[in-house]
């Protein structure tokens, strides 16, 4: 999941992200329209309760328009901010006070509302409002306006507060935004993980059905999971079968020629006769060796491939296949000799293939023996788990040693010996399925030839 | 000693029974699973060499009733199927050993031999003949209060004479029943067995005689 | 500035023909760059400052002109005058210039430390705290009970014409802008503050320019009292003239911020910078404050007493007193209670 195909984590925190990233957007574009109204919103408050508060002061003094501007009118629009303030106040189009060149704001007229403007006077962008009163003077109606002015300096000042503000929230609701949708997509792929797990702690021969509880989206999964497992229990199954059955084929009515041959070689008296008949019951006992080392190595292979372990003693596994063998090699006078270490062992394993590689390589060691020898199997084990053949037989030419593991290859000094040449391949395959080796060399005692199989032991 | 053989295949079941009935054993023969659990029922044997796959059955069911019940005779395995897959199972199910088919018959006879000698102290194998004690199971002659242990072939050597003592024996038959066929050995080497023989009795009156062109025969010393 | 101010000497350099009226003129050669100064502080107060600003900045040659502060005014809002500094204690006239456009704004470690309401814009920086204080003559007084705030200064005048009459001194607020500065503040603090014109008015009050000479005249039992004379300045005086007492109202004190700005055509900007900073750290410089009798803007913002001395706030609220009819208003009003004859 982690390479080649994107992650659907991935995906999801991605997407979960962008969206984040829009909503962030989307509130900063928000946050910064709304305060830069409600801010420019104050400003023109101020600056309409400045120019009423001027009007306000108007009175009229003998037939002339006079005011008296209040300190509170200008010093309220230094309370916010420290802009410069202009203000300008008409009679009749004349300047009464003020500085006499601040442009009337232009706006709606006729209403006597307020009319705000924004324009640029000696150099500063200014924010405007213009009030408008009518006083009686002399008996004459007189037109007043009343102008205030403010720089925006302290209106930027603050948006760009709020844009700093509206960023920092933005960018503080995406990063946390996006960590709660990395949080919540792992969350909605546990399951997923966690069927991942079950699968990885399985063993390898593990083909039941899997009974975790799946979210509705993972059944169609888990089924497919399912029905592919059965399938595959049911292919190797066939497989198995297969092997088995080949074997009891083959070695079944090998068996009998060779029982029937047997019976007539007893009855023959000529020797030629009976030297073919010999010949005739070798062949039969090769190709059945042959055939059973061969169903041997594709069972061998399948184990491999799925291998499945458990804690074996390897001192009873050698104990076991020298029992087994002790027989046959009775039958020429060859003696086993055991040497077992006393502190215990354990080898994490298959025991099937295990045994079958010590087999082979005991059987080995007794059908290359000439008859009246000893044969010592000895174990020994610091981490790695030895287990060495010495035999007194012909040994192995040292340019065979390297090839010896390969498949059907025999030694060239095999002579008469039955044999297919896949005994010790099996053994290799063996070791090298449980990471260990196997080691050929001339018995260091004299003649013949020591095999050791090297597995790692716990 | 009486053995069972349970075995579907007629040829072989003749001949086998005809090597042990050769090495002074009674064989009785099975075809199927049926005949022999009434066998087993009546008859109390020595050992039961027994077939996996038989007609009417799994050789394996039998061995676990024959387990589950108690009876404590041997039980060797005779199997056409793949060694690693059935190895274990059979062993664990309660087989005393098994052999791979075909196979040679002194292996079969070699391990029916072992086999005994596990079971053994329950029935006294030993003959006599002119003053020598010999146990085939163990391998162990006396004669004159001292006791020897014969090596294997030696032993299987002494028993050939032993089933019946004054006939001649050729040597093609005694290497038959001395060698596997895997074996390429000359008629010579019956020779150096028989006279090592001769050394081991020895001590008793019993020896091996040369019949010339003949073959050998056991007699008592003149 | 047309008359009494006069008694400090008066430099008049012939070759600058100014319209506005330069009081005196000091040179302080050094380096290379110039410093042109134009300030409402006499030389005799400033000359401490500058020759210590010059020992931290040899370079810098200083010339510091001085004039009154509506001339240092008309100098720069009018006439575009070449200075590199303007020093003035009318707080609401710097207000102007910066609010008009007419300063530099500047900023520096040493501006950022002066609390918020010692600087606006930063263009226009306070550095020294002045309160407006009474000057009264121990030997006119005599027994009479010192007056802790303007109701019972009133009542004192009321009571005691015969002690007080011609014998009060306050600031003629027609010509001087830091009196014109106090009074509208005063206005603005205390209703009392006409009654309290008025009863000086009946008194034949005398109008003086400038403080030194209001407590020049107090010292000299010219005066009795004078009214809204500069602490600073007063203090300063008492080591050196016996027989005088200053005394700080109760109710209010208006705490006058003398203060510096660049004016929008100066040259030197970097050397009116330098000069600002060394100002706004005169807090840090307890022996200029001893040698020019001048109290520093404290730096740290508990040092005054805020329910007392009020410290004039630089800002838009200063310009109303400037507007040309609210002053009108206001002198009209002041001189028809100030002269009733």
């Amino acid at each position: 999941m982690k390479t080649g195909a994107p992650s659907i984590r991935r995906r999801l925190v991605l997407q979960l992200a962008l969206v984040a990233a829009l909503l962030s957007v989307a509130f900063f574009l928000a946050v910064r329209g709304v305060a830069g109204n409600a801010t420019e919103q104050t400003q023109d408050n101020i600056l309409a309760a400045s120019a009423t508060s001027i009007a306000d002061a108007l009175y009229s003094e003998s037939g002339a328009v006079r005011v008296e501007i209040p300190y509170s009118a200008l010093s309220m629009l230094g309370t916010v901010s420290e802009d410069r303030v202009f203000y300008h106040v008409i009679v009749d189009g004349e300047t009464l006070t003020g500085y006499d060149d601040l442009p009337l704001p232009q706006g709606r007229s006729g209403s006597r509302a307020p009319v705000f403007d924004t324009y640029s006077y000696r150099g500063d962008s200014l924010r405007a409002v213009v009030v408008t009163r009518t006083l009686t003077a002399a008996n004459q109606p007189r037109f007043v306006q009343v102008v205030v002015a403010q720089t925006r300096l302290g209106l930027e000042a603050i948006s760009s507060r709020i844009t700093t503000t509206a960023t920092a929230v933005g960018v503080a609701f995406f990063l946390v935004a996006t960590a709660l949708s990395a949080f919540a997509a792992q969350n909605a792929l546990r399951p997923l993980s966690r069927l991942a797990d079950a699968m990885a702690r399985r063993g390898p021969k593990d083909l039941r059905p899997v009974s975790a509880e799946a979210p509705a989206e993972l059944a169609p999964l888990v089924g497919g999971l399912n029905s592919f497992m059965s399938r595959l229990g049911a292919a190797l199954g066939r497989s198995e079968d297969l092997i088995v059955e080949a074997a009891h084929r083959v070695r079944t009515p090998l068996a009998t020629v060779r029982t029937q041959a047997e019976v007539v070689h007893l009855q023959m008296e000529k020797p030629e006769n009976r030297q073919a008949l010999r010949q005739m019951i070798r062949a039969v006992d090769e190709s059945s060796r042959s055939a059973g080392q061969l169903l041997d190595h594709a069972m061998v292979t399948l184990r491999s491939d799925h291998l499945e372990t458990e804690k074996v003693d390897p001192a009873d596994l050698l104990r076991d296949v020298v029992d087994r063998l002790g027989p046959t090699a009775g039958l020429r006078d060859i003696a086993i000799h055991l040497e077992l270490p006393d502190a215990p062992l354990r080898i994490e394993g298959d025991p099937i293939l295990l045994q079958n590689a010590v087999r082979n390589i005991l059987d080995n060691a007794i059908k290359y023996s000439p008859a009246e020898t000893d044969i010592r199997v000895s174990m020994e084990g610091t981490g790695t788990c030895r287990m060495t053949f010495c035999d007194q037989g012909r040994g192995f030419e040292a340019a065979d040693i390297m090839r010896l593991p390969d498949r059907f290859s025999r030694g060239s000094n095999v002579g008469d010996v039955v044999g297919s040449g896949l005994g010790l391949t099996i053994v290799s395959d063996v070791a090298r399925a449980h990471g260990g080796t196997l080691e050929i060399a001339p018995n260091p005692e004299g003649a013949g030839a020591c095999v050791t199989l090297v597995l790692p032991c716990c | 000693m009486r053995f069972l053989l349970v075995e579907d295949n007629a040829d072989l079941a003749r001949a086998l029974s005809g090597r042990f009935v050769l090495g002074g054993h009674a064989v009785d023969h099975a075809a199927s699973l049926e005949d022999a659990e009434l066998a087993t029922q009546t008859v109390g044997y020595d050992l039961i060499l027994l077939d996996i796959m038989l007609p009417d059955g799994d050789g394996r069911t039998f061995l676990r009733r024959h387990r589950s019940a108690d009876n404590p005779t041997p039980v060797i395995v005779l199997t056409a199927r793949s060694e690693v897959s059935d190895r274990v199972g059979l062993l664990d199910l309660g087989a005393d050993d098994y052999i791979t088919k075909p196979f040679d018959f002194t292996e079969l006879e070699a391990r029916v031999r072992a086999v005994l000698r596990r079971h053994g102290g329950a029935a006294d194998n030993s003959r006599e003949f002119a003053g020598l004690t010999f146990d085939s199971t163990s391998g162990v002659i006396s004669a004159g209060g001292e006791s020897t242990q014969l090596r294997n072939r030696e032993t299987r050597l002494l028993e050939v004479f032993f089933a019946a003592p004054g006939q001649i024996f050729s040597k093609s038959h005694l290497m038959d029943r001395l060698f596997s066929f895997s074996e390429e050995v000359s008629e010579n080497a019956i020779e150096v067995y028989v006279g090592r023989l001769r050394r081991r009795l020895s001590a008793s009156d019993a020896t091996i005689e040369t019949v010339r062109g003949m073959g050998y025969r056991m007699v008592r010393r003149e | 500035m047309r008359h009494a101010c006069l008694a400090l000497l008066l430099i008049l350099q012939a070759a600058r023909v100014m319209a506005f009226e330069i009081e005196e003129s000091h040179s302080y050669p050094a380096g290379e760059s110039q410093l042109r100064i134009l300030s409402t502080a006499d030389q005799s107060v400033f000359d401490p400052i500058i020759r210590a600003f010059q020992t931290e900045h040899p370079a810098i040659s200083i010339t510091y002109d001085v004039a009154g502060s509506t001339a240092v005014m008309s100098a720069i809002l009018d006439e575009g005058a070449a200075y590199d500094l303007v020093i003035s204690s009318a707080m609401d006239l710097q207000t102007k210039l910066a609010n008009d456009g007419l300063a530099l704004a500047y900023r520096s470690e040493a501006t950022a430390r002066l609390p918020d309401w010692a600087s606006w814009r930063d263009m226009v920086f306070g550095f020294t705290q002045e309160p407006a204080v009474i000057v009264v003559n121990n030997r006119l007084f005599g027994d009479l009970p010192l007056p802790q705030n303007r109701a019972a200064l009133i009542e004192l005048l009321r009571d005691h014409p015969d002690i007080f009459r011609r014998r009060i001194g306050t600031y003629d607020v027609r010509v001087s802008g830091l009196g014109y500065l106090f009074a509208t503040q005063d206005s603005r603090n205390t209703e009392s503050y006409w009654r309290l014109t008025e009863v000086m008015g009946r008194l034949d009050t005398r109008l003086y320019c400038c403080s030194g000479e209001m407590i020049s005249d107090v010292a000299s039992g010219e005066l009795a009292l004078a009214y809204n004379v500069l602490g600073s300045y007063a203090r300063a005086r008492l080591r050196d003239t016996p027989g005088i007492r200053v005394v700080e109202m109760e109710d209010f004190v208006s705490v006058m911020l003398r203060s510096a700005l660049i004016p929008a055509g100066a040259d030197a900007v970097e050397e009116a910078g330098q000069m600002i900073d060394f100002l706004a750290a005169m807090a840090e410089r307890p022996d200029l404050a001893a040698l020019t009798g001048l109290p520093p803007v404290s730096l740290d913002a508990s040092g005054t007493d805020e329910r007392v001395l009020r410290p004039i706030r630089l800002g838009p609220g200063l310009l109303v007193f400037l507007d040309r009819m609210r002053r009108d208003t206001f002198l009209r009003s002041w001189v028809s209670s100030v002269k009733q004859q």
